[in-house]
């Protein structure tokens, strides 16, 4: 669907984006993750004929990006970063304007009008000024302005970035519910966001691709590592360790600080293929132990994103 | 070309939901209407020519006024993105919003068809003139309005594009009558790039193809030049 090649952005003297390569093949939701400054933005904008590639190429479908950029805005619904509208225009007059830019004939264009307003919870704020509106409101008219004639690629910048979590729950209900029949590209800092309705993960820095791959696969790519973490009441860290350290699997004991007083929250990183968990409990059962929490945990996307990202 | 249309009515639109319109078109005519009248009984000569004569000299402020938002704001609040991302090239942006302002250039100077109504009643009044004068009208206000267009497109001020658009309307006007300055060899050149010489010709009544070719390159260096400076921040 979306064929980008040695994609490069030069602002000057500063590469923002360096030589990326990435396929995006029909209805795939697409997170592209990054922290701020990484070229998320400065991506997507070529994606979107906002900006030209200083070298590379974009291919959408059959179109080049240098050569028939209009069909291929024909093809892209883009909402920008923050949604910059009209601030002087009614919601309605604005989605009636894009529509019309966007070539939707009369009875299409009210259905359609229609229809974005009930899907992204417009109906009562057509009347509005854009300018009065709500951050979250704004973002739900870019929304519709993106969608408004239905297209096969949707681009969204940050769609919930400044939100309160009642309003990203709903963005990211929108998101998932059009995500089911469209290509999707959205781009975010927020690990949970992009784990949660993403297919597929993309973490940019500095430029250049460095991870790529759905959640699973970028979990498991970062290594077999897992830690187990127990609570455990009336033992010592001495003696735990002496007891849990022989079994297979065990490669470390941490002691982390506890919450309360009297427990003991041990760290194990387990490595190797075996399963330390059944051996792990018939230990404890033996002793006089209380075992208040038992929980295996691989890494989260988060460490991995850190990872990736952190200066050395 | 179709996408050309939709931008110039929303464009036009634009100008009358805010209050601008209604500002520029008052000082328009209350200015140009206090300066026609304070003369006319005098002069006791049933003619246009002293309210044409003006133009040269109001335009250059009212026009940026009007034109100085076009591209600045879009810039400034970023709906830029939002415009070029949809199906449009920048071409079909700068024609929609060049009409617009010659649009509002032609409604402004409607109200003033009145004087001429109510002149005719006074005296024997002379059309051609009239007629000429209008069409001068329309062509300086185009020319300046591009102006204009090409002052926004560079800044994301309104103001400096205001500022801009107007020094460079008001040379354009002011030139002509500033020749003493310049060395002859390059007189005859200076004297053809002054818009108040080819605004007094037309507006005279005598419709001169020369005249007509500087307003409609004027309007196109213009516009030419506001389609590089937005084609240079991609």
């Amino acid at each position: 669907m979306i064929h980008v090649e040695k994609l490069t952005k030069y602002y000057g003297d500063l590469c923002a984006v360096d030589a990326i390569d990435l396929d995006i093949r029909k209805g795939e939701i697409l997170g592209l993750l990054g922290p701020n400054g990484a070229g998320k933005t400065t991506t997507l904008r070529m994606i979107t004929g906002y900006l030209e590639p200083t070298s590379g190429s974009i291919r959408i479908k059959e179109h080049d990006t240098a050569e028939d950029m209009l069909e291929i805005k024909k093809l892209i619904g883009y909402l920008p970063e923050s949604a910059p509208l009209y601030h002087g225009m009614l919601v309605y007059d604005y989605l009636d304007y894009v529509a019309k830019v966007r070539g939707l004939e009369k009875e299409e264009k009210e259905s359609r009008i229609r229809s974005m307003a009930e899907l992204c919870g417009l109906s009562g704020i057509m009347h509005k000024t854009v300018g009065e509106l709500s951050k979250g409101l704004k973002q739900r008219v870019g929304l519709a302005h993106a969608m408004i004639d239905d297209p096969e690629i949707l681009v969204l910048d940050e769609p919930t970035s400044g939100l309160d979590p009642n309003q990203i729950v709903e963005i990211r209900d929108i998101i998932r519910a059009i995500g089911r029949e469209k290509t999707i590209i959205l781009s975010t800092h927020i690990l949970s966001e992009a784990e949660a309705t993403c297919d597929r993960i993309v973490i940019i820095d500095k430029g250049k691709i460095v991870a790529d791959g759905s959640t699973e696969m970028l979990k498991m790519g970062a290594g077999q590592e897992k830690t187990v973490s127990l609570v455990l009441v009336g033992a010592g860290f001495d003696e735990a360790r002496q007891k849990l350290e022989t079994i297979r699997g065990v490669s470390r004991i941490d002691c982390e600080e506890p919450h309360h007083e009297g427990e003991l929250r041990l760290l194990l990183t387990v490595a190797g293929p075996d399963d330390p968990r059944p051996s792990l409990y018939h230990t404890i059962r033996e002793t006089d132990w209380t075992l208040l929490e038992f929980r295996q945990e691989g890494k989260s996307l988060e460490t991995i994103f850190r990872e990736l990202t952190q200066e050395d | 070309m179709a996408q050309a249309l939709h931008i110039f009515s929303k464009e036009l639109k634009d100008y009358f939901v805010s209050p601008i319109a209604y500002i520029v078109i008052c000082i328009f005519l209350l200015i140009t209407g206090w300066f026609f009248f304070a003369t006319f009984f005098l002069m006791d000569q049933a003619n246009l020519r002293s309210f044409f004569s003006m133009l040269p000299l109001i335009f250059p402020f009212v026009i940026p006024a009007v034109t100085m938002r076009l591209f600045s704001e879009e810039l400034n609040i970023g709906s830029y993105e939002m415009l070029m991302t949809l199906p449009v090239s920048l071409r079909d942006v700068i024609v929609g919003k060049f009409l617009a302002s010659v649009a509002f250039v032609a409604i402004m100077l409607v109200p003033t068809l009145s004087y001429a109504v109510w002149i005719s009643f006074m005296g024997d009044l002379d059309w051609g003139p009239v007629v000429g004068g209008y069409l001068g009208a329309i062509l300086l206000g185009s020319a300046y309005g591009a102006v204009g267009i090409f002052a926004s497109a560079t800044t994301r001020n309104q103001i400096i594009a205001f500022i801009v658009g107007m020094v460079i309307c008001f040379t354009l006007t002011l030139i002509d009558k500033m020749l003493f300055f310049f060395p002859n060899a390059i007189l005859p050149l200076i004297h053809y790039l002054g818009a108040g010489f080819h605004f007094e010709n037309i507006s005279r009544g005598i419709v001169d193809t020369r005249d007509i070719i500087y307003f409609l390159s004027t309007i196109f260096v213009a516009l030419y030049g506001a389609h590089l400076v937005m084609q240079e921040k991609r």
